[in-house]
């Protein structure tokens, strides 16, 4: 197929950036999204033209490098997939393709359509974690029994790859989705409850540091999620924030 | 030629890591606030290792590649992670572990390792429940486990298929921890581009900020060296695209040794390949094997109207299939360790009976699995003669939860269901056994150079079991490294801090800004992934599954032509001071193209077959295992470590033999 | 927000449960309204709350929209919200600011006439010159004549019922209740509320407007 992609072209944080168009032949439907991005820099290269960059690495929807907004969406149209899993069966022969980087105050464009989403493992560092060192002599295992139901929550919750589509998709640029993933998580398991309160002040606390918008519950962010993360976490966090604040000292 | 020395401590195989961790050097706690030690690599290897020596005190300077610790590729592991935990009451035991793991290994590793690995794996399992890794649990609250990859016990504990991505989580958190506290200064977007060694000592590495260009000067005491496995000089693998070799290239060209190059895992199932675009493979878990049965047409006429699309797999009769790994190996069946299946799928590939367009794929079929499931919770559920209906409906319910993401990804992937037709599967480079040579404190031959997880050689021998890659990067990051550093260390203690401002850095800084300039120089006609996926090419032909003599030598002429046209015609646009993908693919490529000839040639030299190293002249020549492979225990049981002479086809070799004290030699059977 | 919502849900339940009763019986009507106008309680503890609660309501949603406008400080060239989003819970601004205007008009109306007869004049009695009885209802009926007060009357409920059916779950949500009564029961309840509410308030316009014609 043919397309015609009107990408996002921004030489450095400090250019002002604007959308170029390419036209773009042979298109498999076989093809990935980052596939026919191959294809386009491969184009561009031998046309003496500096190729779009763009984050990527794994290729198999697990690492959370990639992220292009696709046709107004993250990720692109389809659901429950990353870009590099998205494949070009889902477009048809001569559409228009509009990309552009992931865009929030907290996430300023590095390059083209590459962001920079450190303000993430910031929030990260401000509490997700539980504290406990290296030690060959932690207690068995077996010794903290979860109930298959918590765990398999906290499974659900902790399969978020950070990829910061929940940003990209919501109205606010709101940040809400993944940083309830993590406290969930914890909050879930007998492990996290000791720091349940400090984790969950400090991390929202980092997170509205970081500049990202207030949860206005438009659920955006769990149709957008490649994982599946639920708004459920969301509320989770509502409540652990709710309960922590009220009984802080 | 000369022959290396593990440094194995003495004494009886159980008791030598006790012996070794109670009698090597330690640094006081008040030292280790002077000591600097850098990390390359956040994966499960390089991040354990980070949090656990931060823990301890030490000053930790962590380098990833990536934007974020958290993407490592230790995050695509799929399966699970074995530990001797019995809790399954199957048998299993730390020797049992170890046994498995030597004789998967088709013996070529270092026993006295593997021993340790299988030791500290009950400790990697409390200590990641305790970072709160939601690892699957049964309905009474304690962990399962499953069978995995040729083993006779279930001692993989697993997440559903996401289990590497779980453990790299919870190595993350802990280094999240750290780098709150301000004991890991983390750099991400940062790659290492050459190791400094000062007074025969490595203190430091040279390191490109990938978004600024910058070349960076960073020192430190030591530098441990966990940057993963280099199975992309294949170009298509299952690494991630920029999985690479470059740190664990440069510290070889400084004088680590780099030891059985040629020992590669090729996964047999993975996403068959669909077309010239292909940029990466896509691995689906071999948990899947539990339940898929493998198989091919019988008749060459069902082949060919398969792939001129006039017949379904579903409408080849029962008697009309080839179950070639029940054919062949009776006693595993589908269950073979991975080189085997991975050979015998391409046995058949290649006498023809592929089943897609390129001739390169086979079946992995639940139909029977998703029946059988459906047959028993009907039982369960009381439905007596349940309708073919309602159990297909049942089964695949049962099915969904055991492998639905799997299922998910395929079908997002090659947008087949593959609850009603068969999964198309061909194997694929996964996993590089070899990797740089180590002794036991899992130091390189450079002193105070450390290399740990996939990087190193030094626990799966010529083939890796399943589920042990993400027990040895754990083990070694969180049990191993954090002791034995201390020996090296402990001398460093008055040494203070590491001037950045040596003639070494000097150099060291002046050779990196000479190797960009020369290739930014170049400005040819042809894109670096050009170079890539011939070198990938010619590795696949005549370096991957199986190898014989004349396949490799022109292989290796192969390599140093395309390494010759790479440096004459690449071209790399924009340029070297901001983010620059392309560069940033040129400086692993032209590494790549080194090592892949050093690859063959180790390959060459080693004229047995094992594990997953199969040479074509070295195979039984009658008997009930005629074909199989044929080790050579007489004249290869060592280690080939390799010394860089300034061309890799003229490395120098050295060896390091393997004793087997507590295993007896076998001859691998799955007959 | 959320809490500021659920009081003024309370409060509009109640609203309607009065109002309604105008279109059965008068005399009920002015009787409620006499009483709710006149009780010190009401007039002295419950309107400055409520009060208090509508300024707070939408002042913070007001801080909320610009702060979350900043949140993204460069737009994007396509965005398609409809994709994952409904129209209501993305432009809660634009359905409250219309509520907004209406509550100028109905304040105008209603609101501003009564505290001026209560306060500045110090009538208490809840008569009027010409009107037998209490007047309330005939005041209402009264102003149900003009059809484009009317016409504007219903869109401003069809804008509150949009409002409403984001705002009321979304409460929910805020509060930390996410499970299976806010999924199931409680949310059918709040989507009926949503619609039947505002239909109320518009049939009552509706059925005073046709009355007097």
């Amino acid at each position: 197929m043919k397309l015609t992609l009107k990408v996002w072209r921004q030489k450095s944080a400090s250019d002002k950036g604007r959308m170029e168009s390419y036209t773009l032949d042979n298109v498999s439907g076989h093809m990935s999204f980052l596939e026919m991005m191959d294809v386009l820099n491969e184009q561009l290269i031998s046309e003496r033209k500096e190729p779009v960059a763009f984050d990527h690495d794994c290729r198999e929807g697990i690492c959370g490098m990639c992220s292009m907004h696709i046709n107004g969406e993250p990720h692109g149209p389809d659901r429950g997939v990353t870009t590099c899993q998205l494949h070009m069966r889902k477009f048809n022969d001569g559409d228009t393709i509009y990309i552009e980087p992931f865009r929030a105050k907290g996430f300023p464009v590095i390059k083209d359509l590459v962001v920079d989403r450190s303000a993430f493992d910031r929030i990260q560092h401000a509490g997700g974690f539980i504290s406990v060192n290296t030690s060959g002599n932690t207690q068995d295992a077996n010794a903290i029994p979860v109930p298959k139901h918590d765990a398999d929550k906290a499974f659900d919750a902790a399969t978020c790859i950070g990829c910061g589509a929940c940003v990209a998709a919501c109205k606010n640029a709101s940040a809400m989705l993944f940083v309830s993933a993590k406290v969930s998580q914890f909050a879930l398991l007998p492990q996290g409850k000791v720091e349940a309160k400090r984790r969950v002040l400090n991390m929202v606390e980092q997170m509205d540091k970081e500049g990202f918008g207030n949860c206005t519950n438009t659920g955006a962010c769990e149709v957008e999620c490649p994982k599946g993360i639920s708004l459920e976490n969301i509320a989770r966090m509502n409540r652990e924030y709710l309960k922590a604040s009220l009984s802080s000292e | 030629m000369s022959t290396l020395d593990a440094k194995i401590p003495e004494g009886p195989i159980k008791d030598k890591w006790t012996h070794h961790k109670n009698k090597i050097n330690v640094v006081n706690p008040a030292n280790k606030r002077l000591i600097d030690v850098i990390v390359v690599g956040t994966g499960l290897a390089g991040g354990s290792a980070s949090a656990s020596l931060a823990e301890l005190g030490y000053n930790v300077k962590a380098f990833c590649f990536q934007d974020s610790p958290r993407r490592a590729h230790s995050i695509a592991a799929q399966g699970g992670i074995n530990a001797a935990k019995n809790y399954q009451n199957d048998g299993d035991s730390v020797y049992r572990l170890f046994y498995d793991t030597v004789k998967g290994g088709d013996y070529r590793a270092r026993e006295a390792n593997v021993y340790r690995l299988a030791e500290v794996s009950e400790n990697i399992i409390n200590q990641c429940v305790a970072q709160g890794v939601p690892f699957a649990r049964e309905y009474g609250g304690l962990l399962d486990n499953r069978s995995f990859g040729g083993v006779l016990v279930s001692r993989t504990f697993y997440a559903k298929g996401q289990t590497g991505q779980q453990l790299l989580l919870g190595a993350y958190s802990a280094m999240n921890r750290q780098i709150g506290k301000g004991k890991i200064k983390m750099y991400n977007r940062h790659e290492m581009l050459e190791l400094v060694v000062v007074d025969g000592k490595a203190r430091g590495i040279i390191a490109r900020n990938l978004v600024t260009g910058e070349i960076e000067r960073h020192s430190a005491h030591a530098v441990v060296i966990a940057s993963g496995g280099y199975g992309n000089v294949f170009f298509l693998s299952t690494n991630a695209m920029r999985s690479n070799v470059t740190a664990a290239w440069r510290i070889h060209k400084k004088g680590a040794y780099f030891a059985n190059p040629c020992y590669t895992q090729i996964h047999p199932t993975c996403i068959p390949r669909s077309g010239d675009y292909q940029s990466k493979l896509t691995l689906m878990s071999e948990s899947l094997r539990n339940d898929g049965r493998i198989w091919v047409p019988k008749n060459i006429e069902d082949v060919k109207a398969i792939r001129a699309g006039q017949l379904k797999p579903t409408e080849i009769a029962e008697e009309n299939r080839d179950y070639y790994l029940v054919r062949r190996y009776p006693a595993f069946g589908n269950l073979v360790p991975r080189d085997v299946a991975s050979r015998a799928a391409k046995e058949r590939c290649d006498a023809g009976y592929g089943v897609n367009e390129t001739g390169e794929a086979v079946y992995l079929d639940f139909s029977s699995a998703i029946k059988r499931y459906g047959k028993e919770k009907a039982t369960v559920m009381g439905e007596n003669n349940p309708s073919d209906a309602r159990v297909s409906e049942l089964g695949e319910g049962v099915v969904e939860a055991k492998y639905g993401n799997l299922f998910q990804m395929y079908e997002k992937i090659t947008d087949d269901n593959p609850y009603k037709t068969p999964m198309k599967i061909y194997p694929a480079v996964h996993y590089t056994m070899g990797g740089i040579w180590v002794d036991y404190n899992l130091m390189t031959t450079i002193p105070g150079c450390y290399a740990t997880g996939e990087a190193n050689f030094s626990d799966h021998g010529a083939n890796r079991l399943g589920a042990s890659a993400l027990m040895q990067g754990l083990a070694d990051g969180y049990f191993v490294l954090p002791y034995t550093i201390g020996d090296f260390l402990s001398n460093d203690i008055r040494t203070g801090p590491i001037s950045s401002e040596s003639a070494e850095f000097d150099e060291a800084e002046k050779s990196v800004k000479d190797r960009i300039q020369a290739l930014m120089n170049i400005k040819g006609n042809k894109s670096v992934d050009h170079f890539h996926k011939r070198l990938g090419k010619v590795m696949w032909d005549n370096v991957g599954m199986t190898r014989n003599e004349q396949g490799l030598k022109e292989a290796i002429a192969e390599i140093r032509q395309i390494r010759e046209e790479f440096h004459s015609s690449v071209s790399i646009p924009g340029e070297a001071n901001e983010l620059n993908p392309e560069l940033e693919k040129a400086l692993r490529v032209a590494d790549f193209l080194e090592l892949g000839e050093l690859f063959a040639c180790d390959a060459l030299h080693r004229s047995e077959s094992c594990g997953g190293h199969f040479r074509e002249e070295s195979a039984e020549e009658d008997g009930p295992q005629k074909g199989e492979a044929k080790r050579d225990d007489e004249n290869f049981a060592y280690v080939a470590a390799w010394e860089w002479t300034g061309d890799p086809g003229k490395a120098n070799l050295h060896k390091e033999e393997l004793t087997f004290n507590d295993i007896e030699l076998k001859q691998r059977s799955y007959k | 927000m959320a809490l500021s919502a659920l009081f003024l849900l309370i409060f509009l339940l109640q609203h309607f449960a009065i109002n309604i009763t105008s279109v059965f019986r008068a005399d009920t009507f002015n009787e409620l309204s006499h009483f709710m106008g006149t009780n010190p309680i009401v007039q002295y503890v419950f309107q400055p709350i409520l009060i208090f609660g509508v300024i707070f309501h939408f002042t913070m949603g007001f801080i909320l929209e610009v702060r979350n406008k900043q949140s993204r400080d460069i737009r994007y060239v396509k965005y398609n919200g409809n994709a994952n989003a409904s129209w209501f819970s993305r432009n809660m601004i634009w359905s409250g600011l219309a509520i907004l205007a209406f509550l100028g008009l109905h304040f105008v109306d209603f609101w501003v006439p009564e505290i001026n007869t209560k306060f500045i004049e110090g009538n208490w009695e809840g008569t009027m010159a010409g009107i037998e009885g209490l007047r309330y209802h005939t005041e209402l009926v009264h102003k149900f004549e003009n059809p484009v007060r009317v016409a504007a009357y219903c869109i401003a409920f069809v804008f509150l019922a949009m409002h409403l059916l984001h705002g009321f779950t979304s409460s929910f949500q805020s509060l930390g209740a996410n499970n299976k009564y806010t999924r199931g029961a409680l949310r059918k309840f709040a989507v009926a509320y949503s619609i039947l509410i505002p239909a109320g308030f518009i049939i009552i316009a509706l059925y005073h407007h046709f009355n007097i014609h």
